[in-house]
């Protein structure tokens, strides 16, 4: 395992970062996939990450949700580390226990939605709560059909998922992934599964949790204008490390590198 | 004497047979569907020797005969002073020959289940006995139930071997028939036809209804 | 093991590899007949004539639901009832063959259907008459992705070749039988018999698998 000796146990800082990667690095054989990656993300603030296919935008959020193990750095969530435990003054890989611990402060989204087939939407939603969390099925229902009503599927609660569209599929995914009450949301590529007519209904779902809720979002996206519209930060990924970010207003209107020139080039020309 | 005459004066101990075939293959059933599971999901474990158990299991008993299984659960245990009566020893090695193909069964369904079913549960933080119960195993249950309807034919088929050592099922009333009367065309016909029932219009039957039950269950009707 | 005899056990070595090779004949000539019956009864499956069609997909659901003890015990016993003797050898093959057969026909048909419905109509472009249809353009496709299964009931059939011993072919459990009731000593003989089974059928599994590989590698697939 790599020496982790030199990271801090904890970090602070005024207003501490909500999400850290700190050279964080990931690889499958010899194929790096991320380089050592530093990335803050503000408490409440919703970034988007774009770039070509490859580039490592995916397993940014994987990492984050502990779908994957990272090779070097650490990753901190709410300033305690995430992927590491402190033990006698150090930081040693994170126990089975301390990520159960710490993956509750997370939730995801993923491009193919993967709700539970055997489970109505309601069952899926109050699955985490229930199972999870301990609540009661009287208290998990009434978070969970709240939250249904919130993304317009309350009326479709007791539908088994291969009955709904892929909205409407991932609607009760954002539903089942808010019931837990994670402090940060990870969106992957949630609407590149979906028939054009049918991205409306998922994105006005999210600009309404980016209005009314202060949650920290990270979002992986193709949909370069829904990215403009809703981002603080826009985080441009190529060869595994960040060419170039700032606010959506400069990187999609002045983009510097050439690479994101490049790239913002090439999509807008595919579309 | 024809089939129907035959029928009447020896129905009482076919019927009997019958029974005990029934009552092997339910206790077979039962102990081979949880050895299936157990040795299934060992076989999936991360820690070799738990997956190693689990494989000599399968290998030893996919690799021999139930024969050969009956006979060495029936004359060897004594020796080691397990002694087992002929009825339960029947049963135990039917059920525990069944149970390594069932395992397979078992682990090819829980491998069925596409990869975001995991990652769902993992995202909303289940632990990992929490994710194989509530979300894996019921829909590996519903992946699997086709071949398990196989299955069950031949863990039916396979209880006659239990007259082998004495197990007064039907196969055995029907040999013991046989010897007293000769009159094998109508005893072995009928035990054939006894069989053909139970398979076709009983056991098929329930299995058909299980699969659309838990399809239903899934939502998938 | 306490009571494990090496002696004895050297001393039953010869006949039990005796009876080995009574085993092998018997399930390769079994195979061999189900080979043949079985493609038979596949294509008898898919003639024209819908009567013909039900009652073989019905003859076939019987054998595969019954028991093949029973079937043994059928053959060897009803024939003499009408005057034709078979000998224990003769019954056995046909039992197993016909049970088989049976098998196999459902292995074949899956293959065939297996066959993409533009290989049929590209015969008919070029004029070819059923049999040459079959024969030169189906049949080869059919049987690629009918080896796995094919492979596996010649495993399967070797290790039901004990049930042969109940007619008194002398196979390997009617040997380690007559062994265990000379000497009164079961363990060695009914050992032996498990483990001369594992270590033929595991690497018959292995090489099968290795040669539906190279099969599969030649043509292309």
């Amino acid at each position: 395992m790599h020496d982790v000796s030199a990271f801090p146990l904890e970090i602070s800082g005024t207003p501490t970062p909500m999400v850290s990667f700190r050279k964080v690095t990931k690889s499958y054989g010899t194929l790096t996939v991320l380089d050592e990656l530093d990335l803050d993300i503000a408490a409440g603030e919703m970034v988007s990450i774009i770039g070509p296919s490859g580039s490592g935008k995916t397993t940014v959020l994987r990492m984050l949700m502990t779908l994957e193990q990272i090779n070097g750095g650490v990753i901190y969530v709410d300033g305690q580390p995430l992927t590491h435990m402190p033990k006698n003054g150090t930081l040693v890989p994170a126990s089975q226990k301390h990520l159960r611990k710490r993956r509750a402060d997370i939730g995801m989204c993923f491009q193919h939605f993967n709700l539970f087939p055997h489970m109505t939407a309601l069952e899926n939603c109050m699955e985490g709560p229930v199972q999870v969390l301990g609540l009661s099925k009287k208290e998990a229902r009434e978070r969970s059909e709240e939250l249904l009503e919130m993304v317009g599927m309350i009326g479709k609660k007791d539908q088994h998922p291969s009955r709904l569209s892929g909205g409407q599929q991932q609607r009760v995914a954002i539903a089942r992934a808010l019931a837990m009450r994670p402090k940060v949301m990870l969106f992957d590529e949630v609407t590149s599964a979906l028939d054009p007519e049918v991205i409306g209904e998922v994105t006005n779902v999210i600009r309404k949790l980016v209005s009314e809720h202060n949650l920290t979002m990270l979002m992986v996206t193709h949909q370069m204008g829904f990215a403009r519209d809703i981002s603080d930060r826009v985080c441009f990924f190529y060869g595994g490390k960040i060419e170039e970010q700032g606010p959506p207003a400069e990187l999609f209107g002045n983009p510097k590198k050439e690479r994101t020139q490049q790239f913002l080039s090439a999509v807008k020309e595919a579309v | 004497m024809n089939l129907s005459d035959f029928v009447i004066q020896y129905w009482p101990r076919l019927l009997s047979g019958t029974g005990i075939t029934l009552a092997q293959f339910l206790l077979a059933a039962a102990l081979g569907i949880a050895i299936s599971l157990c040795m299934g999901l060992m076989k999936l474990s991360h820690n070799s020797i738990v997956r190693g158990a689990a494989v000599t299991y399968i290998e030893i008993f996919r690799g021999t005969s139930l024969v050969v299984q009956l006979y060495w659960i029936f004359f060897v245990l004594p020796l080691f002073g397990l002694t087992i009566e002929k009825f339960t020893a029947g049963y135990l090695a039917v059920g525990m020959n069944i149970g390594a193909y069932g395992a397979e069964l078992v682990r090819g369904g829980i491998l069925s289940v596409p990869k975001g079913q995991w990652e769902a549960a993992l995202a909303i933080n289940m632990s990992p006995a929490q994710r194989m119960r509530r979300i894996i195993l019921p829909q590996a249950l519903v992946n699997m139930l086709p071949p398990w309807g196989n299955l069950m034919i031949e863990l039916l088929k396979g209880t006659a071997l239990v007259s082998l050592i004495s197990v007064a099922d039907l196969m055995f009333e029907a040999r013991q028939i046989n010897a007293s009367t000769f009159l094998s065309a109508q005893v072995f016909g009928a035990a054939l036809v006894i069989y053909y029932i139970l398979a076709r219009f009983m056991v098929t039957p329930f299995m058909r209804w299980l699969e659309r039950y838990m399809a239903r269950k899934l939502g998938r009707a | 093991m306490f009571d494990w005899k090496w002696d004895f056990t050297w001393e039953i070595l010869p006949r039990l590899i005796q009876a080995t090779g009574n085993t092998l004949i018997a399930a390769l000539a079994g195979y061999a007949i189900a080979v043949v019956l079985g493609l038979g009864l596949a294509l008898a499956q898919r003639t024209p004539y819908r009567p013909v069609t039900l009652i073989v997909r019905e003859f076939v659901e019987f054998i595969r639901s019954t028991p093949l003890i029973l079937q043994i015990f059928f053959v060897f016993y009803v024939g003499p009832q009408f005057g034709i003797r078979l000998s224990p050898w003769a019954s056995g093959m046909i039992a197993i063959g016909l049970h088989y057969s049976c098998y196999l026909s459902e292995v074949y048909r899956g293959g065939i259907e297996s066959v993409a419905k533009g290989q049929w109509e590209a015969a008919t472009a070029l004029n070819m008459t059923t049999a040459q249809k079959y024969r030169r353009v189906i049949i080869p496709q059919a049987i690629p992705p009918a080896l796995a299964g094919m492979g596996n009931y010649l495993v399967g059939i070797f290790k039901d070749t004990p049930m042969l011993s109940v007619i008194g072919v002398a196979e390997l459990i009617h040997t380690a039988n007559a062994i265990g009731s000379e000497n009164y000593r079961y363990l060695e003989p009914y050992t032996m018999v498990g483990i001369i089974f594992l270590a033929i059928s595991l690497p018959a599994a292995g090489l099968i698998r290795l040669f539906e590989a190279h099969v599969r590698r030649k043509l292309g697939l």
